[in-house]
């Protein structure tokens, strides 16, 4: 049984944008599964979609044999969801403590092994005390990524979902939180989908990757086979990735 | 060619679809209010935006609103000898509608807008998508605390405006009118009667609402982006502002028999 099955789901906009047009993908338990695809592919329209933020149009998406659409099951359903947003999606209103006792507090009824978690997971994604009070808007987006990740580990899920999760950030901060990521899912042993454009993230942090295109994912596998793959689409991509690798190592010499 | 008929009817059928929506969402407002979980941090920390910070703003509104009541009344009133009526015109005015109305306005102004900012920019930046997620009903962690707020905080705002507004009246009346002291104060007492506090009170609950829903609306609908909160944010105070001089009209018309 796949930990995350998409089935053929479609998904257009008012005005007749159609943005996901029959994606089929299953998602095994424990892996690392990387979907690759260009800027306004669809990528974060299929996370809304996974996570029932928004509806699908046809198709159906299940997680454990649980349908999104399951309206007795939803509660199950996104408990095993966590979600590290493009933007971090802290709350503004809260510290960073606060932010991570409030993801904590979904499965924890207790007020103070709450707290106790939050520190942990805190100090586990390497953000020191002095900052645990302050506000997202007073820290840095490295560290903001950081608390974000504490609080999507703090709900202890089952899945963990990263959009973009290096989107914004320097390539050396880049670099830390990927591995950041990558310890945090060998160490959770969680099911990991992670959305991006960057070749460079997705193997790093690959099992294996899907290519999205035109709505579609046309293609399954290896980042070490995309170079032969016969498709088309996945050779460009490949190529046109190394190239901006080879360039920013040589302007960064 | 051009139709204006045509644009009259989709111009009225999108009003009414809009109207429709806005009632649909008090509805489930009103019922995120009722059901657990509650917030009471967060209902705690609006009715401080709500209540507590809006106080000086409305304070400085009821207090000159109070002054030139008393003036206006005095210019008015000596032109047939009646000046003696001013310490009543100035308590009933305030309590029924100055103090409500006035408090209510600049209530819309300075919170609706920031709830319609805030809501918006937390959809902007996926806050209620990460609240979704977590299994947290966004009304009931957002909106539901801001209606709450809205009735419970207004009636205490527009009763020190109550307070504040016929100080005025008493300020100026006594320094400028020649008013003595006692006369002016036991003509106010005599004058004011519950029911003037009381509709004028049920007016700031009814007021509080319509400043919260508004507020709430637009920030949950903004369009994307900056330019769309800022739309949310205006759209706020114009809806809540035109809200409140509706309901005050309604209320009125209910509670003074007409
Ligand atoms: N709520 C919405 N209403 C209308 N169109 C939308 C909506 N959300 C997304 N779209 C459209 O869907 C398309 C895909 O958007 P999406 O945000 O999924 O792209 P993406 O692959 O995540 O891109 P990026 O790499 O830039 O994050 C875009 O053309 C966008 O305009
Ligand atoms: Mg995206």
């Amino acid at each position: 049984m796949s930990k995350i099955v998409f089935e053929d789901v479609h998904k257009s906009f008012d005005g007749g944008l159609r943005v996901l047009n029959g994606v089929s993908l299953k998602v095994e338990k424990g892996e690392s599964h990387i979907i690759l695809g260009r800027s306004g592919c669809g990528k974060s329209v299929l996370l809304k979609c996974l996570t029932g933020i928004m509806p699908v149009d046809s198709g159906d998406i299940l997680a454990d044999d649980i349908s999104v659409g399951d309206k007795k099951r939803s509660k199950e359903y996104l408990q095993k969801f966590s979600i590290l947003f493009q933007g971090n999606a802290l709350f503004d209103s809260m510290t960073i403590i606060d932010n991570v006792v409030f993801g904590a507090s979904q499965k924890n009824k207790d007020k103070s092994e709450r707290r106790k978690i939050a520190e942990e997971k805190l100090l586990a994604v390497g953000l020191e005390k002095r900052v645990f009070d302050l506000y997202p808007a007073e820290i840095s987006g490295g560290m903001q990524k950081r608390a974000a990740l504490a609080r999507a580990i703090a709900v202890e899920p089952e899945i963990l979902l990263f959009d973009e999760p290096t989107s914004g950030l320097d390539p050396v901060t880049a670099g830390i939180i990927c591995n950041l990521l990558k310890e945090t899912i060998k160490s959770l042993g969680v099911t990991a989908l992670t959305i991006t454009h960057d070749l460079r993230v997705a193997e790093f942090l690959e099992d294996r990757i899907s290519l999205l295109n035109e709505g579609r994912i046309v293609w399954t596998g290896h980042a070490r086979d995309m170079e032969n793959s016969g498709n088309q689409f996945v050779e460009n991509f490949h190529r046109a990735s190394n190239v901006i690798t080879q360039r920013s190592a040589i302007t960064a010499e | 060619m051009y139709n204006p008929l045509a644009t009259l009817g989709k111009y009225t059928v999108s009003t009414l679809d809009e109207m429709g929506r806005i009632f649909l969402f008090a509805l489930k407002g009103v019922k995120s209010c009722l059901l657990p979980p509650f917030y009471f941090r967060e209902i705690f920390r609006q009715m401080t935006t709500f209540g507590f910070y809006s106080l000086p703003i409305v304070g400085l509104t009821a207090v000159f609103a109070g002054m030139v009541l008393a003036l206006q009344t005095y210019v008015g009133f000596t032109r047939f000898n009646a000046e003696g009526a001013i310490a009543s015109v100035v308590v009933i005015s305030i309590t029924r509608e100055l103090g409500p109305v006035f408090a209510g306005l600049m209530v819309a102004g300075r919170v609706s807008s920031s709830i319609a900012a805030e809501i918006g920019s937390m959809r902007v930046s996926e806050q209620i998508d990460a609240l979704m997620t977590m299994g947290v009903d966004p009304f009931k962690f957002l909106v539901a605390p801001r209606i709450l707020s809205g009735i419970l905080t207004a009636p205490f705002l527009v009763l020190i405006a109550d307070i504040i507004g016929v100080m005025g009246g008493f300020l100026v009346s006594t320094t400028l009118l020649d008013f003595s002291t006692g006369s002016y104060i036991s003509q106010t007492i005599q004058n004011m009667e519950a029911i003037d506090v009381i509709s004028g009170l049920v007016k700031a609950a009814a007021f509080g609402f319509s400043v919260a829903i508004f507020g709430c609306y637009h920030g949950f609908y903004s369009d994307l982006g900056a330019r769309g909160v800022g739309n949310a944010t205006t759209s706020a105070v114009v809806s809540s502002c035109i809200g409140i001089l509706i309901l005050n009209y309604l209320l009125t018309a209910l509670f003074f028999g007409i």
